[in-house]
């Protein structure tokens, strides 16, 4: 992989490629559980392409955004639904 | 609040939306063309990471990068107005409303997704669904990937996989063998088309292709609540008789494609079908505003050109040069119907669904609490059923499939936006 940025995931430090979309970095950190359901499952992207938001997590303090629609930024905060 | 305005607003930047802008600019009107992602090429030329967009796809963006088109990236409209041409779009948390003389609907199409148990876990994901996370960087070498559903969407996906070093265990398509063969021969005459499918079945060479099984259920860790908890490891497939298990990591499954018509009913254009009527110069119902591509019906990246390019020219009121596009257009659109019958959805995908799958992903609403009602508007109604933040898009699709329920009216705002927005607050943070 070529060129990183530094996201802030859940309070770590974690580098992701540089000009990747959020969803697709947190998948590739390993990431499962993007969001709590209503009954408690863990929920992680299905659709890829804004629709069934099943991607949402917290970025930079604002809830509920898209990390499927979000490009990785510098610096960038997100927060998802911990257990 | 921003205020825009413009002779012709498209909204949606897959090729349908490129074609449209693209011609009703070179005609010398002021274009404006919307999409929701961050870059222009919708779903079928959304490019990858640190890679160059395919021949086709690349020749119809530079022609937009010199059309003179105004492109409004990362804007997802919520709200309409379709006599006084006015969208509405959330834009970085902010309000930008758009006033056109025209408007060319170009929403394109998204997966279908069907309930099986099991198909809430991590690790399920759509096959044009994981296309698309896999351009957007998501690594999958190594990782054992079984693909399934139905539609040619499924090799494209297993091909791309293929090259991302993903070991693609299998594509397990429900369409029967007998009928795939019986639409290769009734396609041969589009040359061109069935030497990409053959490339697509080369591509994912060393991936057996099964035709005639589907996904009977998913499975795994489950109960755990941990972080590394519940996620996929196995994947059960029928053909109806037999059954077969898989132990993978993913599973890229989806059910073919549908339109995207919220915006147009939003509107208030007719839908017929599933996708939005339109005459010979791609009008629909409502005065003024226009469809072109997927939102009319599935028929690929071709057959949006030529409707795109015909909505541009109407709207342009150039109606020799848009009819200088029918020709080629009557011909995607019997291909387009060829594989529509090819890829007909068999009854037997329902018998996966039971009481305790969810079908609601969002309110987690099951197929048991569903049987309780006889209409879309009654399950809504007593069980929050497609009332979540997808707003029945995903489930809306699969209660059509599994009940024959008819989705009903769209409201504004059409997706969540925030309440800021709403106002047309310059920032709402």
């Amino acid at each position: 992989m070529s060129e990183t940025v530094r996201i802030i995931l859940n309070g770590d430090e974690r580098a992701v490629p540089a000009g990747a979309m959020l969803a697709a970095a947190l998948l590739g950190l390993g990431l499962r559980r993007f969001r709590t359901s209503v009954h408690g499952e863990p929920r992680a992207p299905l659709c890829g392409m804004g629709v069934c938001q099943e991607c949402r997590v917290t970025v930079d303090g604002r809830l509920h955004v898209r990390s499927c629609m979000t490009p990785c930024r510098e610096g960038m905060r997100v927060e998802t639904d911990e257990p | 609040m921003s205020g825009r305005e413009c002779d012709v607003l498209v909204v949606g930047a897959g090729p349908a939306g490129i074609a449209a802008a693209c011609c009703a600019a070179e005609c010398g009107r002021s274009v404006l063309l919307a999409d929701e992602n961050p870059a222009c090429g919708g779903q079928i030329w959304r490019a990858e990471r640190s890679s160059v967009a395919a021949p086709a796809a690349a020749a119809w963006l530079a022609r937009l990068a010199s059309s003179g088109v105004e492109i409004l990236p990362g804007a997802t409209a919520f709200e309409a107005d379709g006599d006084a041409g006015r969208i509405r779009f959330e834009r970085d948390f902010k309000t930008v409303e758009v006033h056109c003389r025209r408007l060319i609907l170009a929403t394109g199409a998204r997966e279908l997704f069907l309930p099986f148990p099991g198909w809430t876990l991590p690790g399920v994901v759509g096959a044009g669904g994981l296309q698309a996370l896999v351009k957007g960087g998501f690594p999958v070498a190594g990782r054992r990937v079984l693909v399934a559903g139905s539609g040619p969407l499924l090799l494209a996906a297993a091909g791309l996989l293929g090259r991302h070093g993903a070991n693609v265990l299998g594509v397990y398509e429900q369409t029967s063998l007998t009928d795939l063969g019986r639409v290769l021969l009734e396609l041969r005459t589009f040359h061109k088309k069935i030497l990409e499918a053959a490339g697509l079945a080369v591509a994912a060479r060393g991936a057996p292709l099964r035709a005639g099984w589907w996904v009977a259920a998913a499975g795994g860790a489950a109960g755990d609540v941990s972080e590394e908890g519940a996620r996929l490891e196995w994947v059960k497939l029928t053909d109806g008789w037999r059954q077969t298990k898989v132990e993978c990591d993913l599973l890229a499954c989806g059910y073919g494609l549908r339109p995207s018509t919220e915006l147009a009913q939003l509107i208030g254009c007719r839908v017929s079908a599933g996708a939005v009527a339109v005459d010979e110069f791609q009008n629909t119902t409502v005065d003024g505003v226009l469809a072109a591509g997927e939102v009319t019906g599935i028929g690929g990246a071709e057959l949006s050109l030529e409707e795109g390019s015909v909505a541009g020219y109407a709207a342009a009121d150039e109606p020799e040069r848009a009819r200088a596009h029918f020709a080629a257009r009557a011909r995607y659109r019997g291909f387009a119907a060829a594989l529509e019958r090819a890829f007909a959805l068999r009854k037997e995908l329902k018998g996966a669904v039971t009481a305790e799958t969810i079908v609601c992903r969002c309110e987690d609403v099951t197929a048991g609490r569903l049987g309780e009602f006889r209409s879309w508007k009654e399950a809504k109604l007593g069980s929050r059923c497609g009332m979540g933040a997808c707003q029945g898009r995903t489930c809306g699709a699969a209660a059509e499939f599994l009940y024959g329920w008819g989705a009903e009216s769209v409201r504004p705002p059409m997706v969540p936006v925030r309440v800021g927005t709403l106002a047309g607050d310059s920032d709402p943070r």
